[in-house]
């Protein structure tokens, strides 16, 4: 199956969306689409902004933001509109111009994941792109690279150590992550998100509940997010590699953080809660569902942001190395074993066999388990 | 050719979210691992001990209120507890059950502030603390009432308390003797199991027995080290050797260790309180004590167990009305000379996980 | 991180913060939600009495910021002192109170105000025609006068906020938990 799809036939999906009779051609289709794109993920941005501020600040027995606005919700666009009238300071010993790359090179590629997520049915900025998974997962990495400068560039000791631990995330949860969406990719039979999300005729959380786990804790450790914000622990080093950003470079920053949030929303909704696919609506707003979806993914970040404190960064690898990749390496193979043996439409029998994987891995897993020295004789 | 590495220094604080007031940390580290601190501090120095022997014996109490500042009612009790020693003055039966009541409760308070700091400092994004806040102003609400102020409270005086309870304290506090274990269950619910929370301070900056009682380590940290020692049976002041309650001792010496013993003490100090409620007798919280106190020559030390450890004044009396000379034994400043000891050979993270755990205040060390 | 209680305690914390979610917030929003300050409030000013006060400067004595400024002449005619200048610089006063307590006259009162804060340092200072008790303008604490005490509104407390609305609910849980706590502590022992 992967083969086909590697077909060259499969690129006249490709030339089927972009309608070749626009003006202009290729450009005015990529102008348009790509502004759609910014401002969609601006407005998703500002509501995932508004969801924490508010959904935190009632779990801390707060109100959260309530004064801008009804119920607060225009806090983030005042919020924008602060910080982009702030004043620009660049320390004075930074290197300028990686200080100035930094926050975009870090931006951009968490916006190009948005091109193949698949919002609806047939509905993504590049079209059905055939490596879609590796192509997000490719891309999806490289605002490290962004990260890694601010740290480098700014000339302060505190973004430098939280600019090394995110690269040092970044490197050994990459590991698990593929491998746990790979299992994903066994079971679709294809490496395009729209396939993948078109073969969940049930969700892939059910036949891959260990899958689903290893990922969303791999992504939340990419993407900072709590138990696993090393990069930016404020009660260590104060705000790690975006320390000396202000102003609109600063901004850049907290968007690419909400935005990655969004870009793994997003994707843990496609590769394991069905994508678009729902109930109820009709084709055209079928993308209601999705969106949903991804709210609720973000939900529970927020919620274990609220509840759990951080790990440290030797407990951080080892969790990584010696917990998360056996696991997923051996899920992969159940898995693999699953789908050659199993006939085609027994898909449902996977249900109870991986569940019973899935505990009896973490049963054994959680045992064997020590990670981080404790510690170091100096 | 060989390669020059040089120690990567860092200067954490004075100004730091996690170092509870302006202190500052020289840390040399290699890669995450500390290899050497040095705390310096002095930053919020005030010069108490020299202003205090410019004022009268009863003036010195606002000050005490801002020695450690998040303990202000333990403070004013062992201050005024020296200088009705050095005096000889004799307080009434009812205001020492009030001055053990405000007492508990401000250990409480200042429980509360540090547990939820200590959790705070470990990565929960300040869910510990807010709730933990929100315990503490239930207290606050009461020493307002007693005592008209939120932070400085000046309540205690030299033979007694400044004025009685009013008459809606009690109900108050009774309410608050039945939500507090609650809420106590409850936040021990929320992380006491938690397997990152165990991972961050379980075993980490062991402080061993014999360290701490070298270093004269007083207060929560000892006892998390598995030395019984608490003044108020040790040494017991005031009444404290009427009431029933056990001192929780620790026996690891490590960081989850001295939480512990902070939740078990908070239920140790509400079964005094209650105690001290029912037992409380009628009659004047004050009494006739000339308004500037002239004790007779000589010295003296008094100490208490505060919230951070024992807390100890050292005056002397020339039979003026301000003290020749006064000498505060800090604990926290005590206690923050294993603090190097504690960190060497952990990751920055820990850094300030085993100082929240140590509990500093900074009014307090510097003075 | 041994895990050791297979994710138990991450679960029961999230339980809690998911509950937090449908209470009602402790939260009151200042500046229009105000709660009753405590009855004997030390507030950020002096109130003072032209009749009762002598001009015996005990207030200024016991005053040890300094803040108290007094001046006084002899009235012959009625064989007592005029107070010609009361003045308090309440960015000196740290409102302690034991000025209150000290004045055997009863003429001298804390405050009710809390939000004092000024633009320049010499408007903080208080000349006697601001704090006049007599003006009627200004509210006396209760601090060391129970009669004024009785006679304010009752003190917000959280803690009667709070059983009300939101502790029933969680009344019922935790206190099963802690019986199971302690028979374990007890099966230890």
């Amino acid at each position: 199956m992967i083969m086909s799809n590697l077909d060259l036939n499969n690129l006249g999906n490709l030339q089927k969306v972009l309608p070749p009779d626009w003006p202009g051609g290729f450009w005015w289709h990529w102008l348009v689409f790509t502004t759609i794109i910014i401002n969609a993920v601006l407005i998703l941005v500002m509501a995932f902004i508004y969801i924490e501020r508010r959904g935190m600040g009632r779990m801390q027995s707060r109100l959260g933001p309530n004064r801008t606005g009804p119920f607060g919700i225009f806090q983030p666009v005042a919020d924008a509109i602060k910080v982009l009238l702030k004043e620009d300071i660049v320390p004075d010993t930074a290197d300028k111009v990686v200080h100035w790359l930094a926050p975009l090179i870090a931006f951009v590629p968490t916006l190009m994941i948005f091109a193949v997520v698949p919002f609806g049915a047939g509905w993504s900025l590049a079209g059905d792109l055939n490596v879609g998974v590796l192509y997000v997962t490719a891309i999806g990495s490289i605002s490290t690279v962004g990260v890694f400068m601010a740290g480098w560039g700014s000339s302060n000791k505190y973004s430098l150590l939280g600019a090394m631990r995110n690269v040092a995330a970044v490197v050994s949860y990459e590991m698990p992550l593929v491998l746990s969406v790979a299992s994903v990719v066994l079971l679709a039979g294809s490496l395009s998100l729209h396939e993948i999300v078109q073969a969940q005729s049930i969700p892939f959380i059910l036949l891959q509940p260990l899958a689903f786990l290893i990922f969303f804790m791999a992504g939340c450790a990419e993407i900072n997010r709590s138990p696993f914000d090393l990069m930016e622990a404020d009660s260590e080093i104060v705000a790690g590699f975006h320390t000396e950003y202000s102003g609109m470079k600063f901004a850049m920053f907290y968007l690419v953080e909400y935005a990655e949030a969004l870009a793994l929303s997003a994707l843990i909704t496609t590769f394991f809660l069905g994508g678009w696919q729902g109930p109820l609506l009709p084709p055209n707003f079928q993308w209601l569902w999705f969106v949903a979806k991804v709210f609720i993914v973000f939900f529970v970040m927020v919620w274990t942001r609220t509840t759990l404190p951080r790990v440290r960064i030797d407990q951080l690898m080892g969790f990584s190395w010696k917990f998360l990749l056996p696991l997923s390496i051996i899920n992969l193979i159940a898995t693999a074993i699953q789908v050659l043996v199993l006939p085609e439409g027994s898909l449902w029998v996977m249900i109870p066999v991986n569940f019973t994987i899935a505990a009896v891995l973490i049963l054994i897993g959680s045992n064997f388990f020590t990670p981080g020295r404790g510690r170091v004789e100096v | 050719m060989t390669l020059k590495t040089e120690p990567f220094v860092l200067n954490m604080g004075p100004v730091h979210p996690s170092t509870h007031g302006v202190f500052r940390m020289r840390v040399v580290l290699d890669g995450e691992v500390v290899t050497d601190m040095e705390p310096v501090f002095g930053y919020l120095h005030r010069g108490i001990e020299k202003l205090a022997e410019e004022r009268t014996y009863g003036g010195i109490i606002p000050l005490t209120d801002r020695l450690d500042y998040i303990a202000a009612m333990s403070n004013n009790f062992g201050y005024v507890l020296s200088v009705e020693k050095l005096a000889g003055i004799k307080v009434p039966e009812r205001a020492e059950y009030i001055r053990v009541i405000m007492a508990e409760l401000q250990r409480i308070a200042s429980y509360l502030i540090i547990i939820g700091a200590f959790l705070n400092e470990c990565g929960a994004y300040f869910t510990p603390f807010v709730y933990m806040f929100r315990e503490r102003e239930k207290i606050i609400d009461l020493f307002e009432m007693v005592s008209g102020q939120r932070l400085t409270y000046n309540y205690m005086r030299v033979g007694g308390v400044s004025q009685d309870l009013p008459e809606e304290f009690l109900p108050a506090l009774d309410k608050f003797l039945a939500q507090m274990p609650v809420c106590i269950d409850e936040y021990d619910r929320l992380l006491k199991e938690n397997e990152i929370l165990l991972a961050r301070s379980k075993g980490v900056g062991i402080l061993s027995k014999e360290t701490a009682i070298n270093g004269s380590v007083t207060g929560p940290a000892l006892r998390g080290s598995g030395v019984k020692w608490d003044i108020r049976r040790a040494d017991p002041y005031s009444i404290y050797d009427r009431f029933e309650f056990d001192i929780p001792t620790g026996s690891a010496g490590d960081c989850y260790d001295r939480y512990r013993v902070r939740v078990e003490e908070m239920r140790q100090s509400l079964r005094i309180i209650k105690q001290a409620r029912e037992q409380m007798p009628a009659g004047p919280v004050r009494t006739k004590v000339p308004h500037l106190v002239r004790p007779p020559v000589g010295e003296t030390y008094a100490h208490i167990e505060t919230p951070k450890g024992e807390l100890g004044f050292y005056l002397v009396s020339d039979t003026s009305i301000s003290p020749y000379r006064i000498h505060i034994r800090a604990p926290s400043l005590i206690n923050l000379t294993v603090l190097r000891e504690l960190i060497i050979g952990w990751k920055i993270a820990d850094l300030f996980v085993i100082f929240g755990s140590i509990d500093l205040t900074m009014g307090e060390v510097d003075r | 991180m041994k895990f050791e209680n297979y994710g138990r305690g991450i679960a029961k914390g999230m339980s809690v913060t998911i509950k937090h979610l449908l209470r009602h917030p402790t939260v009151s929003q200042y500046p229009e939600q105000r709660l009753n300050t405590s009855r004997r409030i030390r507030g950020n000013e002096l109130i003072w009495s032209k009749e009762k006060c002598t001009g015996c400067a005990t207030c200024a004595k016991t005053c040890h910021e300094g803040a108290i400024e007094i001046e006084t002449s002899p009235n012959l005619v009625n064989n007592k002192y005029e107070v010609e200048k009361y003045q308090v610089d309440t960015g000196y006063c740290i409102m302690c109170g034991l000025c209150v307590e000290a004045c055997p006259f009863e003429a001298l009162f804390m405050g009710t105000t809390y939000e004092a804060a000024k633009y320049r340092r010499d408007e903080l200072v208080q000349e006697k025609e601001d704090m006049m008790l007599e003006a009627g303008v200004k509210q006396p604490s209760g601090y060391f006068y129970p009669d004024y005490a009785a006679a304010l509104p009752r003190q917000t407390l959280l803690i009667e906020r709070i059983t009300e609305e939101q502790m029933k609910p969680a009344k019922m849980e935790p206190k099963t938990e802690t019986k199971t706590e302690k028979t374990a502590e007890a099966e230890k022992k």
